[in-house]
């Protein structure tokens, strides 16, 4: 597994009511790729098909040239494809130690499952204190990071995170955004990161995809879409 | 007060039987988001299973083993040939399609097995032991009482400790997050439905023969009862079973002892519109989230 990603003319619709058009682009392995546009503009429904959640109407998608859409969202996570979701999606009856041991289940056993839930206590030491802490528990940058290191310790190949920095303080976004390149770096993943916070998605991304309203409209090198004003100035709100 | 020892220990020993069979409604309520009303007509068939091996092989380990086992097997079938195909838009149409099982599973009984009480033989004699010459347990209610404590204990062990417990929660608390992480939900919720069964089928056959006997009515009020302690615990909390259960068992035959049989199901549906009233989450109810 490398972890290229491929979209192919992907469209996806709710109730016979199109969100996605025809949304093509591929992601090379280790890439960090910032998918960006408004609310409404289909990002949350393009990670969501991504992983099985939402059926799409048309179109391919393709990790390591293996045809995902034939695929149950369990078997694709199994295939090394893990979505970090917005809002709420660590286990809040469950502790910090079992959320982690939850996400490694199918890929380590025994003692290496020890040992993978105790790099991740490493790579976000705030959670080590919270162990035992129920997931309802946590404040909001806890629960990230947790859900963050969840993702991370079934060593996917590509890591898809919906808005990891919504209704959290700047300074807890930067060093989430840092734990987050740094990890990517660290583990050649592949990242598709949908983000409304357009400066910090981009100060860590390769390349930027923006939407509106369903549809491609701007595919490019990071630095050069933050430089675009009138792509800026038009779907980016800045 | 040798009277009140024996009606409090005999009420624990049915009261272990009522949390079993409550803590079998909880495993549904946690799998499948469902109030199984049909778990007490899948336990019936399940102890028909058990009365005709025990009858013809003379064990009632045999008879004990295979309706366990039949339990399993007939939650495998509701859950995969019924259940999974009933729509989830709506708990109702669940609920619903369990009545209708009920019904025709009771009718099935009826027209198979007849209607008429056929007596279920205890293991143990039923006669209490004296202690210092006051009655206190019989032997039978000693085994209802150590199995089923026992089974509770496997199953908080197998549902804390073991990576499948660990699944069923994760499962029942949040399916989508857990398909996400790989977790197998639909295999989850039919192994809920097995473990739920198979622990419901324990129950009846534990009480059935402390009863009148078997009839394709017999565990309606198994039902009512252990409705009502999954209730008054909280549908999501197997502590609550198993306190709700003690609970009940003592009331039930405190109640019974001191003013009648008759008056015991009142009682008990008295408790049940009082907590529904006061804390209708049950009193062993789910926390509540901290929000920022």
């Amino acid at each position: 597994m490398t972890g290229a990603l491929q979209i192919e003319a992907l469209t996806v619709g709710y109730g016979g009511a199109p969100v996605l058009h025809d949304v093509s682009f591929a992601l090379a392995p280790g890439e960090v790729v910032a998918l960006l546009g408004a609310n409404g503009a289909g990002k949350t429904t393009l990670l969501r098909t991504l992983v099985g959640l939402v059926a799409a109407t048309a179109g391919t998608l393709r990790l390591d040239a293996g045809d995902l859409r034939t695929l149950r969202t369990e078997e694709r996570a199994r295939r090394g494809l893990a979505l970090v979701p917005d809002g709420q999606s660590v286990v809040a009856e469950l502790t910090v130690e079992e959320n982690l041991h939850l996400g490694a289940l199918w890929r380590h056993r025994g003692r290496a499952r020890t040992r993978a839930v105790d790099e991740i206590f490493t790579l976000f030491a705030p959670l080590a204190r919270r162990r035992d802490s129920a997931g309802h528990q946590l404040s909001g940058g806890e629960r990230q990071m947790l859900a963050l290191g969840r993702a991370l310790i079934a060593e996917p190949v590509v890591l898809a995170l919906d808005e990891p920095s919504l209704g959290l303080a700047p300074l807890v976004v930067a060093q989430l955004m840092g734990t987050l390149r740094e990890a990517a770096r660290q583990r050649g993943l592949t990242v598709l990161l949908a983000e409304q916070n357009v400066t910090s998605a981009l100060s860590i991304a390769d390349r930027g995809v923006v939407l509106d309203l369903g549809r491609i409209v701007a595919d490019a090198p990071a630095d050069q879409l933050a430089a675009d004003e009138t792509l800026r100035h038009a779907y980016l709100g800045f | 007060m040798d009277r009140l020892l024996f009606l409090f220990a005999t009420g624990l020993a049915r009261g272990a039987v009522f949390a079993l069979f409550a803590l079998s409604l909880v495993l549904i309520w946690r799998a499948a988001r469902i109030i199984n009303f049909a778990q007490g007509a899948m336990a019936l068939v399940a102890t028909y299973l058990a009365f005709a091996v025990t009858g013809l092989t003379g064990s009632y380990a045999a008879g004990l083993a295979a309706g366990i086992l039949g339990g399993a097997a007939i939650g495998w079938a509701i859950e995969r040939g019924v259940m999974r195909h009933a729509p989830h838009s709506t708990p109702l149409a669940g609920v619903i399609v369990a009545i209708g099982l009920v019904m025709v599973l009771q009718s099935l009984l009826g027209i198979v097995f007849g209607p008429q009480y056929r007596p279920m033989a205890a293991p143990f004699d039923e006669t209490p032991i004296f202690l210092g010459g006051v009655p206190v347990l019989s032997p039978y209610d000693l085994f209802i009482l150590v199995v089923a404590l026992g089974v509770m204990g496997l199953l908080a062990v197998l549902f804390t400790r073991t990576s499948l417990g660990l699944q069923l929660r994760a499962s029942a608390f949040a399916p989508e997050v857990s398909r996400m992480l790989g977790v197998r939900v639909d295999r989850m919720v039919t192994i809920g439905w097995m473990l739920s069964a198979a622990v419901a089928a324990l129950a009846a056959l534990l009480l059935i023969p402390t009863e009148l006997g078997l009839n394709p009515h017999s565990t309606d009020m198994l039902f009512v009862y252990a409705f009502t302690v999954a209730v008054v615990g909280g549908l999501d909390s197997p502590v609550g079973a198993l306190v709700g259960g003690l609970t009940v068992g003592v009331v039930i035959s405190l109640v019974t002892g001191y003013l009648g049989s008759t008056v015991a199901p009142i009682g008990v549906l008295v408790l049940l519109v009082v907590v529904l009233l006061v804390r209708p989450g049950g009193v062993f109810s789910m926390r509540e989230a901290r929000t920022a």
